[in-house]
């Protein structure tokens, strides 16, 4: 299997704003273009585009709005993480020796419709997220006595270090208190412990290992994958642990061969607080029952180590873009760029996608 | 749609089962995901247990659990301090509506 490296990249600001798919998605290629140096169209082998938007044909639309005549082009869609689906994608056609480089772009809009998974009749008319959310909140309360207020970390920490992320949806700090008395979405969910679903996109460049020295100095590896689907539908879930994630997270520290103790930085799927709880035992961070401990000290000593760009909840949740957007993120932390959020001595870093009440996920691990 | 919906819209809350497998089939499904073989449909049992529930406004919601295996969401009519996981709870009404709508209530005498 050939080597593959992440050696350009492009991010939008996340937003309210209700712009066209193809926009979107024209906006962070371009930023590709502008970034990565001796990039021209000719050298773009893949173009795959990575939405929940209903549109069709955006991988062809999206190649000739930047002038790409690629070999491969395709969309994804895998809900929430259809990002990293596409990047692993990606990763694949360049690892098999299919072709050198793949632009892998993701973007939706506010009131895209991978929110709801009509098919999935078992949620009844309790078909919205939160509704998941809440109960895994009430499960994750009863099984580890979880407070209100430590759930409220989650959050707080989140939305105060995407004020260094200048792409991030929210810039505004929130103190405990404020995010506790926030509205109540459900008796278990305040809706500052709720990512907030925008307007975004973001993009990769994936080339091999002969190919990605022309890019850049400093390509970022993409070391380690592991994927599980467990189901779609919701309620065959198990409600304290996202064991799709404890399998990708497994499968990818065993191709990167590396232990969790390593990653010095990650980006995991906040969707709601409790997920970033959950994720970091499961993820293997922390032991079991000590996630509000694990996140208390995170948050009391200013440490970025866990959703420097300000996750979900502070970055804002484009599907289709988001499992880009962490790639971006811990790509920059990797090649030292991440100015005021920057990880002092980041060589390893991960990245956690996943959709649906983590009945599937994504794990990547990420090296210098 | 399949005859889990047609049933549901008229009040029915069925299942699919495999005979060949021995097996309930679940969520609803035209052929076993196990052996591929037709399904049968079966009515669902009227008792469930409650496995978790929240409450949104005056609406308590939860997942319940019937025959070990098939759970579905629903609204549950009785007030909130008088539920826990593992309760026993009834199928008052299911119907289609736009979406599929589950009402439960709890047996007497918990």
């Amino acid at each position: 299997m050939k080597k593959v490296a992440v050696v350009g990249y492009g991010n939008t600001k996340f937003t309210k704003d209700e712009l066209p798919i193809e926009s979107l998605l024209l906006e962070s290629t371009k930023q590709v273009f502008d970034t990565t140096k001796n990039l021209s169209q000719d050298l773009i082998d893949g173009v795959i585009v990575s939405t929940n938007d209903n549109s069709k044909y955006l991988g062809a639309i999206l190649s000739e709005l930047s002038g790409i005549k690629p070999k491969i082009s395709h969309t994804v869609e895998h809900l929430c993480s259809s990002g990293s689906s596409a990047v692993i994608s990606g990763f694949s056609y360049i690892a098999s020796g299919l072709v050198d480089t793949v632009l892998v772009t993701g973007a939706d809009k506010i009131g895209n419709p991978g929110q709801i998974l009509e098919w999935d009749k078992s949620r009844g008319e309790y078909d919205h997220p939160i509704y998941w959310a809440s109960m895994f909140t009430k499960a994750h309360k009863r099984q580890f006595n979880t407070t209100d207020e430590e759930l409220a970390l989650v959050s707080a920490k989140n939305h105060k270090q995407a004020i260094d992320n200048p792409n991030a949806y929210s810039h505004k700090p929130y103190t405990i208190s404020e995010i506790m008395n926030s509205k109540n979405i459900t008796d278990d969910l305040r809706i500052l412990d709720c990512s907030y679903s925008c307007s975004g996109s973001s993009s990769v460049l994936l080339a091999s290992e002969e190919t990605a020295k022309k890019f850049t100095d400093e390509p970022i590896w993409i070391s380690g994958i592991g994927q599980k689907t467990n189901s779609a539908s919701f309620t065959k879930n198990e409600l304290t642990t996202l064991s799709s994630s404890v399998i990708a997270a497994n499968d990818a520290y065993k191709m990167a061969k590396i232990t969790s103790q390593e990653i010095n930085v990650a980006e995991i799927h906040d969707a709601f607080s409790v997920c970033e709880l959950m994720a970091v035992e499961d993820l293997n961070f922390t032991e079991k029952n000590t996630s509000a401990q694990y996140v208390r000290n995170l948050f009391n000593t200013e440490d970025r180590k866990i959703n420097p760009r300000g996750g979900l909840i502070g970055a804002g949740h484009p599907l289709g873009a988001t499992g880009i957007s962490q790639i971006v993120e811990i790509t920059q932390q990797l090649q030292n760029k991440a100015k005021k959020r920057q990880i002092s001595n980041a060589n390893i870093g991960l990245i956690h996608n996943m959709s649906a009440a983590a009945t599937s996920s994504s794990v990547l691990v990420l090296k210098s | 749609m399949n005859k889990f919906e047609d049933e549901l819209k008229t009040g029915n809350f069925v299942t699919s089962e495999c005979n060949h497998c021995n097996r309930i089939v679940w969520p609803p499904s035209n052929y076993c995901d196990n052996c591929f073989r037709e399904v049968n449909w079966r009515k669902v049992s009227e008792n469930g247990i409650i496995i978790e529930f929240s409450k949104k406004e005056h609406d308590i919601f939860c997942i319940a659990e019937f025959e070990n295996k098939i759970r579905i969401i629903g609204k549950l009519d009785t007030e909130i301090n008088m539920i826990k996981p593992g309760q026993i709870i009834k199928l008052s009404k299911c119907l289609l509506n736009g979406k599929n709508r589950f009402f439960f209530s709890l047996e007497n005498n918990q």
